[in-house]
């Protein structure tokens, strides 16, 4: 039962196969019972699920069900949770209890979904692992030696271990579909602007979107339907009409031109992993979509503009932490000097700090054009790369990751490698545009994943295609052993 | 040698929108410590902020009003420095792209001179909260009402010589956001206020001496005092051999003096860029147009107005318009009066404007209104009353006794135009005084105002003078 998709378990709920109130149970038992393996919630908010399955299976006897009431769902330990503790993985918000929810999370309540807790993250959402988590390193349910990525590695594995049929997560540069892609689920960043930014706490302004992870992209597209649209409370949310994302995932795809950007199949790449994705690329031809090459030439540039403007960002971002209002505040400061020193030094991880640094060099007075404008120019030159590609063809596909998940601690020393690991999503933030990971295959019992890179706000094209693609495999129906 | 004073000003204008500029909490002044400060205004996390619409028209009355470019496109850039009373660590305003680029204002000094001060700029911004170092035990207290109320930074371009002509300038810019209704411009609570830039160099140099930025200035007659200040101190430490350092300084209005805040090298590093949390605010043209026809009569016009239709000198003028409600008051006394401007203008700025100072009322305190007051200037005018009549009078409507012609009724103060009673009483005083009246017939003019008073008081001030002058000259003249 706790593989079941989202719309399976929807109509279980409809037909009183089971209750909501079970469903929850069953989920929250499977939790206690496995996590302590994976260590992908931070927070467990039982009881409030109950109550509100509870509620949910009530709406439904009274027949207000929605798609959506009453499957149970895990939120990333990034969006606020009204009375919840809100960690952003962070010993910085260890103690924090957010005043508010998030839009993100308002929708899915208002959609009758029941919480089951929040998970597990990179802190402040900077990794590509799991393992700068204050609360631990989050382990990859097919194989425990392994990360199952980052940053939103909690709510991905949560998902892969069947401990939670959904769950959102935010993706900076790739902290969804990365993570999806190591953990064998589906997992959606969507348009920049297309969902609100609210009560999500920021890393990168300018790149983080919140989006869900799911086992099919019929879920995802259920999800979509409740998380996608315009938030007068987000500046950057676009106001532009949101379709039923579920109404166009049958349509056929002959037709659809599909671009292979030659710059993603070069060297670095994993040659099990090429091979997976040209049997994915097989199958959509089969299907009588044109498959194109086409060229994104500054794709080499990304990595280096994105490392430089998410920590630019991020130093700004993370500056209210400082002791003063919530959060963590350092013992006995002298002065307010001291106050800010420690509390700093102390609440914050190695690699928040990293990136604190390295954004406050790259804004200081002297070095600004050097860098920040410099990454920005480039952001444009990705940004119209992608245009010129989406001239001649409708998406674009290619390796989410260029290898399967890495062991636990073989990465961490080394955070240039580590980095290299989102070279095929990164570029994808700086555009804004929307990515879809789907489960690919698996090299050596570990699972790896495809991207499909759609046209700003198109992402019913990429769940067209993902649901496609799900009809002629099984690797999104694979589960891991053990839990 | 000789020196010449250059002065830049930055004014930051509270403007007088409801809520705040990126949130929805209100922005009263003077409420309990962190009553009116939301998720947003604390920077919690995960909060963003949405621009309020009312602050950026204000801005872009503002710039119109000054004859500025209003950008079509402006960008919010955040200004990162750590302060406990800076909640998220950095401050959002604008940087390289403001919201009004140029514009002018005309300054009037004292002698009437008018002067063209050029702007540089005006930007919005959001302010930050309030330290309170005391009844804390050594500790610190943060109050966040204030933090993220809207504030227009205006900056002048450095063209002011004097400390008279930055002090006209402030006026100058205080009367037209009044005008405006952009801001209350109240110094004492800070609604208004004022960064000076103070540098000197040898008069006839063109090239600029170092400045020092002098900070916390809030009132007309501070502005003043820590420029004088602060010129002294540069320039006697130029002609010691010494050099200015660029320098922000503090003016302490209790010693009067200012003293060093922290140097060039000590300044923060502000590591601007652009807001990723706002878009870039885009001006229409339609919104631009929408304002204009928002925009009130502005002091300059309604100067000239003034000077051209009601026959006014350049110093009633401006006297009337540095105070919309003084210029309203006095309209509605003119009107009143019948059209009688001189006298309207004469009674607003001697009688009224003394008594109100006395009382500490403000023009829309006042207990006589100005269809009162128009009243009684046309009583003068028609020569119902003489104008010393009209000073009793004045004060019996200042203490709310009634009506003008009821209290003219009333106390039997009507002027005596009666030609037969005036000779009766001229005759009675040059009767009376022999001597005078002798020597004032021998060629000693000026007794004549002699004669006029003893009338006059003899009357008890109810003669018409203009007729008693008429009619004692014949009488004299034997």
């Amino acid at each position: 039962m706790h593989y079941k998709t989202i719309a399976q378990l929807a109509n279980d709920l409809k037909n009183k196969v089971i209750s909501s109130v079970e469903l929850t149970q069953h989920f929250l038992q499977r939790i206690r019972q496995h996590d302590q393996k994976l260590n992908s919630f931070i927070t467990l908010t039982e009881e409030a699920a109950l109550i509100t399955a509870k509620k949910a299976d009530a709406a439904r006897a009274q027949g207000f069900a929605r798609p959506l009431t009453g499957i149970p769902l895990a939120h990333k330990d990034i969006f606020c949770t009204d009375g919840i503790k809100t960690s952003c993985g962070s010993k910085m918000l260890d103690k924090f209890i957010a005043p508010y929810d998030a839009t993100v999370v308002q929708q899915f309540n208002q959609a009758g979904m029941v919480m089951l807790g929040k998970t597990n993250m990179d802190e402040f959402a900077m990794g590509s692992s799991n393992e700068n988590s204050f609360y631990g390193p989050v382990k990859n349910p097919w194989h425990l030696d392994y990360v199952p990525g980052g940053s939103s590695g909690g709510s991905a594995a949560a998902v892969a271990a069947g401990f939670a049929p959904a769950s959102t997560g935010t993706d900076t540069g790739g902290s969804i579909r990365q993570p999806a892609a190591l953990c064998g689920i589906t997992g959606l960043k969507p348009t920049y602007g297309r969902v609100s930014r609210y009560g999500m706490i920021a890393f990168a302004s300018s790149l983080d979107q919140g989006g869900p992870f799911a086992r099919t992209a019929e879920d995802v597209a259920l999800l979509m339907n409740a998380m996608a649209g315009f938030d007068p409370k987000d500046s950057t949310s676009i106001d532009c009409p949101v379709p039923d994302y579920t109404a166009t995932l049958n349509h056929p795809i002959k037709g659809l031109k599909i671009g292979l950007p030659k710059e993603y199949f070069s060297e670095g790449l994993n040659p099990a992993v090429q091979k997976l994705i040209q049997d994915a690329i097989k199958i959509y031809e089969a299907q009588g979509a044109i498959i194109k090459e086409v060229a994104l030439p500054h794709t080499h540039l990304s990595g280096p503009a994105y490392y430089v403007l998410a920590p630019a960002e991020c130093s700004s971002n993370l500056a209210r932490y400082d002791g003063v209002r919530f959060g963590y505040r350092c013992e006995n400061p002298v002065n307010l000097e001291d106050l800010y020193k420690r509390t700093r030094s102390e609440g914050f991880g190695m690699e928040v700090k990293r990136r604190i640094l390295i954004g406050t060099y790259a804004l200081s007075a002297g070095f600004y054009d050097a860098y920040y404008r410099k990454a920005q120019q480039i952001r444009r030159l990705i940004r119209d790369d992608f245009t010129q590609a989406f001239a001649s063809v409708d998406v674009i596909l290619s390796p989410t990751v260029p290898a399967p998940a890495f062991k636990c601690g073989e990465k961490a020393k080394d955070p240039l490698t580590m980095y290299l690991s989102d070279i095929y999503t990164i570029a994808v933030n700086l555009a804004g545009l929307p990515g879809l990971s789907l489960p690919a295959g698996f090299v050596d019992g570990l699972p790896i994943g495809m991207q499909l890179i759609g046209k700003l706000f198109d992402e019913s094209t990429i769940l067209n295609l993902g649901h496609c693609y799900q009809q002629h495999t099984d690797w999104h129906t694979r589960t891991p052993g053990g839990f | 040698m000789e020196w010449e004073t250059v002065i830049g000003l930055e004014v930051h204008a509270q403007l007088l929108t409801k809520t705040k500029i990126f949130s929805g909490a209100p922005t009263q002044f003077g409420a309990e410590p962190n009553t009116q400060a939301c998720a947003i205004d604390l920077g919690m996390p995960g909060v963003l902020p949405v621009l309020n619409a009312t602050a950026v028209n204000m801005a872009i009355k503002f710039g119109l009003a000054v004859g500025a470019t209003i950008q079509k496109e402006s960008i919010f850039a955040r200004k990162n420095y750590f302060y406990p009373d800076l909640p998220k660590g950095y401050q959002i305003s604008q940087f390289e792209l403001p919201v009004v680029s140029g514009g002018h204002l005309d300054i009037t000094l004292e002698d009437g001179v008018t002067k063209r001060v050029n702007l540089t700029r005006a930007h919005l911004e959001e302010d930050a909260g309030k330290s309170l170092h005391e009844d804390f035990n050594g500790s610190s207290g943060i109050d966040l009402n204030r933090a993220g109320t809207p504030l227009l930074e205006i900056v002048s371009e450095p063209e002011m010589r004097s400390a008279r002509e930055a002090i006209a300038y402030v006026k100058t810019l205080h009367t037209l956001v009044r005008y405006l209704g952009i801001c209350d411009g109240n110094m004492q609570e800070g609604s208004l206020r004022c960064d000076v830039n103070v540098s000197v160099r040898p008069l006839g140099q063109t090239k600029f001496g170092t400045r020092a930025e002098l900070k916390n200035i809030n009132s007309f007659r501070f502005i003043e005092r820590a420029i004088h200040y602060e010129v002294e101190r540069q320039i006697s430490i130029l002609e010691s051999g010494g050099s200015i350092i660029q320098e922000t300084r503090l003016y302490d209005p209790d010693k009067n003096e200012t003293r060093s805040m922290r140097s060039k090298e000590e300044a923060n590093d502000y590591r601007y860029f652009p807001d990723p949390d706002l878009l870039p605010l885009r001006i229409t043209e339609e919104m631009i147009l929408q304002v204009s026809a928002q925009l009130p009569e502005l002091p300059q016009q309604k100067r000239e107005r003034f000077i051209k239709d009601y026959e006014l000198s350049d110093y009633d003028a401006n006297l009337l318009v540095s105070n919309q409600d003084l210029a309203n008051f006095f309209e509605a006394t003119v009107k009143a009066s019948h059209h009688q401007p001189k006298l309207a203008v004469n009674w607003i700025s001697s009688e009224l404007l003394g008594a109100l100072n006395k009382a500490s009322l403000d023009i829309t305190e006042s207990p006589v209104s100005a269809e009162t007051l128009g009243k009684l200037v046309l009583r003068i005018a028609d020569h119902t009353i003489s104008g010393k009549i009209a000073k009793t009078i004045f004060e019996a409507l200042w203490q709310q006794a009634g009506d003008v012609d009821e209290i003219i009724e009333k106390r039997g103060l009507k002027q005596v135009t009666d030609t037969s009673a005036i000779e009766t009483l001229i005759d009675q005083v040059i009767t009376a005084n022999p001597t005078q009246t002798a020597e004032y017939r021998a060629g000693k003019d000026r007794l004549f105002g002699y004669f006029v008073g003893q009338v006059m008081k003899a009357s008890g001030g109810k003669f018409n003078p203009d007729q008693v002058n008429v009619i004692l000259k014949q009488k004299l003249q034997g």
